[in-house]
């Protein structure tokens, strides 16, 4: 079913191709109110760079969770505002937000949140579906031989494993080629050995389509695969670091938990 | 979209099909219902057409007026002086004339009359030489053609295994006689003639059964070739006597229709209504699935806004969703109404309305109806929960547990739903109680009270719940041990989802409670009146008791033994004061069977009635404003006007009483109403009711298989017996709404059992056996169905309380039907246990393991 949404296009960004696709300022979150009020993030900046994999890590209760949500529109700040592809989020209406996730966002989720009675092709698919777009055949087709579901199309989810999954789930987030990725812990339902072809297939995503992601976990293998890794505790982020092997996220790791 | 829906609903088949069954019994009601009427009107019409077969015209009597709402009229006949005037007119081809009569009574091999239900026992004459205008064909035998020869119905003869050449019992306004069989005969082209019997005479035969003799009722014509039908009857006009007329054919068929009245219109807007009513609670059960359904699907749609779906996208989704399952399941109700049509007639044949059946008609207009409005009715109840999907907010798909934000209307949800409540208790009372409004305006009022009052109770009942199940629920606690308490909690944690649940059983509940204290109103007043007026030792009427008998069996009492006192009440129509009315007519004996209470005059009034004088009852003259003294020009169905005077006047009881709206002299009567008929003939024998009177007076009415005596409990019981069929029937055709509220109680079991897969795992795993968990189950269902019962016997005692009293003036009373209840509530419970056992199978099958790895 198609759909027009009638409002100004978002996509400022194709104008500033090399700024950042995401910005956040001074953003906090304050979960209730009064003395069993919450402060999830206390004051967090930060940039996502263009055909860049970025990784949020953090113990549980960091906020890195809330940070994801409301650098992609799912949560609203308590202040602060965010930026994506050139576009200020917040007092945006519910058509202009919808409008705004079509064409910049795609998601990944943990349990990958695939429609059961959808087959893989119809559910990676789904988006052009809803935005009333075909896909480019040729394209299409690259993308399915690219997360290895060529032979897969017709399978229900039930009929995959967790890993062919969550193929599917990133297939789906590729398919509409948006600004940026969001995978919220990819890896968090999955065996390690599924989890590493999970991984490298986004790190691929990057590398090949230039594919801006960002990225939240808390398994230390997943954020080595990152260009940049943020560590967030107590909702504000404590370090920065560039790409680096597993045994130094975990020292980066171990160090915050004695802090 | 479209593809998301039609997936989602394979995916999801059995939940599908117990909503949709919601809409298929209500959609079946209704195409059952037209099915079933136009049949019926079909089986009219063809008899209707079949009578004047191959004629142009038709000459038939023509009764001043017609009384279709009560005592009937019979038209009068003609003097058969007439068939050889006719048959001298240039343009006649061929004429030729009959008798007909609707009280003849074909007896049985044991003696007792073949009952008809209230159909009329026919006799026509037929006349072999002019064999082009007779409506049956024989399946056996010859046609009758002396004195002594009868053709019956082939119904009557194989249900009484009557064959050619046996001899029948037939009565026609004197004693049965026995006839000879000379053939079996069938109405060309209809499956059934309902109850109706009918018997076939020769002509001169016929004439004197019927008591007839130079008479005639029609003469069928046809024309020469080259003569117009307006032609014809403008030559037959100037030939014929006042209380005679002329139609063409088409003119004719439709005049006999209305001898129907409206009888089979409101048979159908009856059933519409109940068809109605099954739909409305059906809309309930489908909006609170849905709800349920789409509570539990919160993920999927949350994914799909965070993949880009718009709201409205949602809203499409769910609404496109249930477009299907009402348009699927109307298209089966539709179907299944073509049964349901077979099954409401036996139904009606059961309670004594046995009507004709043409061959099955499947109109058009029967397939529209159906589609649309249970198409329709599945669109309005998604609409609400479709609203609800579109409040999702995209965030739930990362979230486990994220619940609905609430509406921003919620906040006035409490307020708004008292003041419906409120609204509709108002509404409901106004239309009931307030005077001086017309009956349209009262009625619309209830009716959309009593709907906005199921809504406001439905609204409301979410906060009772809590209390409610606590104490239905406390002897699940006490029968049940930690399973009946589960239960008893499982039914309060949800109060919302309980109560529309609940709401649902509640509609049905709510209208078989009125229908019973309405029924108990009905019966108490009359007993009441029966008890005040009934001063007779007994009682002669036909075997239906509210169908008059031939005036014959109270004259042939008359002198025989056991008998001090015979007086019959007459029941006829007459045309006085601008309109048709019921009249009676009785002799000066009538005070020593009947007590009545005079405002005006004495009980000597009934033996100076004479030819010029009339009694009525004192609300009928002061709403007449008549006084004693007054003259009034009655006119009767042969058309002769006689004036008679007011003599007295008497109070009615509120129940009613036996007698029209004018009381006349038997002789009065008689003299112009050419077949005579009584409702009823009251007798006293010397030294009262006895075992050795009652012998004798049956003895007495040997050869009158149509009489029935009896005493007054007698003549109370069997009076009643119309009233309490009727009663069953309502519950019958109530039941519907009930089972589909069934339904739902079965469908939200089964979503709120996937739902706690993962909780019914973990008790299963800490020791709950398979008959512990179908214990809960059951237990839940139970409490959930007798909330549906407290709340709608509740507001069935509302509504007959108010009704009753409303009515308090035609002398219904209040009176609580509490076995009856009783009942309903056992039914309540059955109900309960019926719809666990789907569920209760299916949370007792879990595997433990897979039910806690469950996500």
């Amino acid at each position: 079913m198609s759909e027009s949404i009638a409002v100004p296009a978002a996509g400022a960004a194709e104008a500033t191709p090399t700024g950042p696709v995401v910005e956040a300022h001074e953003l906090t979150r304050r979960y209730g109110e009064g003395d069993t009020a919450v402060d999830a993030l206390r004051g967090v900046s930060l940039e996502v760079a263009r055909g860049k994999l970025t990784a949020v890590m953090g113990p549980s209760g960091s906020g890195k969770s809330t940070l994801m949500h409301i650098l992609a529109a799912l949560d609203i700040p308590t202040s602060g505002y965010v930026v994506l592809a050139g576009t200020r989020l917040g007092g945006l209406s519910d058509t202009e937000i919808t409008k705004l996730r079509r064409k910049h966002i795609g998601f990944v989720f943990q349990f990958f949140n695939l429609l059961p009675m959808l087959t893989a092709e119809e559910n990676v698919l789904l988006p052009l579906t809803i935005a009333g777009k075909k896909p480019d055949k040729e394209w299409f087709d690259g993308l399915l031989k690219t997360v290895g579901l060529d032979d897969r199309r017709d399978h229900r989810p039930a009929e995959l494993s967790g890993g062919q999954q969550q193929r599917v789930a990133i297939a789906r987030a590729l398919v509409s080629q948006p600004t940026v990725v969001f995978a919220d812990e990819p890896t968090g339902n999955l065996d390690s050995k599924t989890s590493e072809e999970i991984l490298d297939l986004l790190r691929q995503s990057v590398d090949s389509y230039g594919q801006t992601t960002m990225m939240v976990t808390h398994d230390p293998r997943a954020a080595a695969i990152a260009d940049r890794i943020l560590f967030l505790a107590d909702g504000l982020i404590v370090r920065d670091l560039p790409r680096s092997e597993p045994s130094a996220v975990i020292a980066a790791m171990d160090e915050l938990s004695q802090d | 979209m479209l593809a998301v829906s039609l997936k989602g609903l394979a995916t999801r088949k059995f939940r599908a099909s117990l909503t949709a069954i919601a809409i298929v019994l209500g959609v079946a009601m209704i195409s059952g219902t037209y099915v079933l009427t136009d049949t019926i009107n079909n089986g009219f019409d063809t008899i209707f057409t079949q009578s004047y077969k191959n004629a142009d015209v038709v000459v038939s009597g023509k009764p001043a007026f017609l009384n279709t709402n009560g005592n009937g009229v019979e038209p009068p006949s003609f003097s058969e002086s007439l068939l050889p005037k006719i048959r001298a007119l240039p343009g006649v081809a061929v004429a030729a004339g009959s008798v007909q009569s609707d009280q003849v009574r074909l007896l049985k091999k044991n003696g007792k009359i073949v009952s008809t239900g209230g159909a009329p026992p026919l006799g026509f004459s037929i006349d072999p030489r002019y064999n082009q205008f007779n409506p049956t064909v024989l399946t056996a035998g010859t046609w009758p053609l002396g004195p002594g020869q009868v053709a019956i119905d082939n119904h009557t003869a194989s249900e009484n295994g009557y064959r050619v050449g046996d001899s029948i019992g037939v009565e026609a306004n004197s004693p049965a006689r026995p006839f000879r069989i000379t053939g079996i005969a069938k109405f060309a082209g209809i499956n059934s003639t309902g109850g109706a019997t009918f018997a076939l005479f020769a002509p001169e035969t016929a004439q004197k059964l019927f008591g007839k003799v130079g008479q005639l009722d029609y003469i069928r014509i046809q024309s020469k070739a080259g003569v117009s039908k307006s032609q014809l009857i403008s030559e037959i006009k100037p030939l014929l006597p006042s209380t005679a007329t002329v139609r063409d054919v088409q003119a004719q068929v439709k005049e006999d229709r209305k001898s129907l009245g409206g009888f089979i219109d409101f048979l159908r807007y009856a059933l519409l209504a109940f068809a109605f009513v099954a739909l409305f609670v059906g809309s309930f059960v489908i909006a609170n699935t849905l709800s349920i359904t789409i509570a539990q699907r919160t993920r999927e749609f949350a994914t799909l806004r965070t993949i880009g779906a718009s709201r409205r996208q949602v809203l499409w989704a769910v609404v496109l969703e249930a477009l299907i399952v009402g348009f699927v399941a109307s298209v089966v109700g539709l179907f299944l109404g073509l049964g349901l049509a077979k099954i409401l007639n036996k139904l009606f044949v059961a309670v004594g309305i046995d009507l004709p059946q043409g061959n099955t008609v499947f109109a058009t207009r029967t397939i529209v109806v159906s589609l649309v409005v249970g198409t329709l009715i599945t669109l309005i109840a998604s609409l609400r929960p479709a609203r609800r999907a579109t409040r999702v907010p995209p965030i739930a798909a990362v979230r486990e547990g994220s619940v609905l934000p609430v509406s921003r209307w919620a906040k006035y949800g409490p307020v708004t739903s008292l003041v419906v409540l409120l609204v509709a208790i108002g509404l409901v009372c106004f239309g009931a109680l307030a005077s001086g409004i017309a009956t349209g305006p009262r009625l619309l009022a209830i009716g959309l009270g009593v709907l906005l009052l199921f809504f406001g109770v439905s609204m409301n009942a979410a906060k009772i719940v809590r209390p409610l199940a606590a104490v239905l629920g406390a002897p699940a606690r006490s029968i049940g041990g930690a399973p009946g308490i589960l239960a008893r909690d499982n039914a309060m944690r949800n109060p919302a989802r309980t109560a529309s649940t609940a709401s649902a059983l509640m509609i049905g509940l709510a209208l078989v409670t009125f229908v019973a204290i309405f029924g108990q109103g009905l019966r108490a007043s009359f007993e009441d009146a029966v008890n005040k007026l009934f001063i007779a030792d007994y009682a002669v009427t036909s075997n239906t008791a509210f169908v008059p008998m031939s005036a014959a069996v109270g004259k042939g009492l008359v002198g025989k033994p056991g008998i001090e006192v015979v007086s019959p009440i007459r029941a006829g129509s007459a045309k006085f004061l601008g309109s048709v009315h019921d009249v009676s007519a009785v002799d000066a004996q009538v005070p020593k069977v009947i007590h009545l209470d005079w405002k005006q005059g004495s009980d000597s009034i009934p033996g100076r009635l004479g030819t010029t004088g009339f009694f009525t009852s004192s609300k009928f003259a002061k709403s007449n404003d008549l006084h004693v003294g007054s003259r009034v020009v009655f006119q009767f169905p042969s058309g002769k006007t006689v004036t008679v005077n007011l003599l007295g006047t008497y109070d009615e009881p509120k129940g009613g009483s036996p007698f029209g709206d004018a009381v006349l002299s038997t002789t009065l009567f008689d003299a112009n109403i050419s077949q005579p008929q009584d409702q009823m003939v009251l007798i006293n024998s010397p030294g009262g009711v006895n075992s050795a009177n009652t012998t004798t007076l049956d003895n007495d009415l040997q050869g009158f298989a149509d009489a029935k005596l009896q005493t007054r409990s007698e003549f109370i019981t069997n009076s009643e017996k119309p009233i309490n069929r009727l009663l069953n029937l309502l519950y019958v055709l109530l039941a519907l709404s009930v089972i589909v509220s069934l339904f739902g109680i079965v469908n939200t079991l089964v979503l709120t059992v996937f739902e706690r897969t993962r909780e019914l795992g973990m008790l299963r795993a800490v020791g709950m056996t398979r008959r512990q968990t179908r214990m809960m189950i059951r237990y839940e269902s139970i409490v959930t169905a007798l909330m549906g019962a407290a709340l709608g016997i509740a507001v069935g005692t509302f509504l007959g309380a108010l009704i009753v009293h409303a009515l308090s003036s035609q002398g219904l009373v209040f009176s609580y039907p509490v076995l009856t209840i009783f009942y309903f509530v056992v039914a309540a419970i059955f109900v309960g246990v019926l719809a666990a056992i789907v569920p209760a199978r299916r949370a007792a099958r879990l595997n433990v393991l897979e039910a806690l790895q469950y996500e």
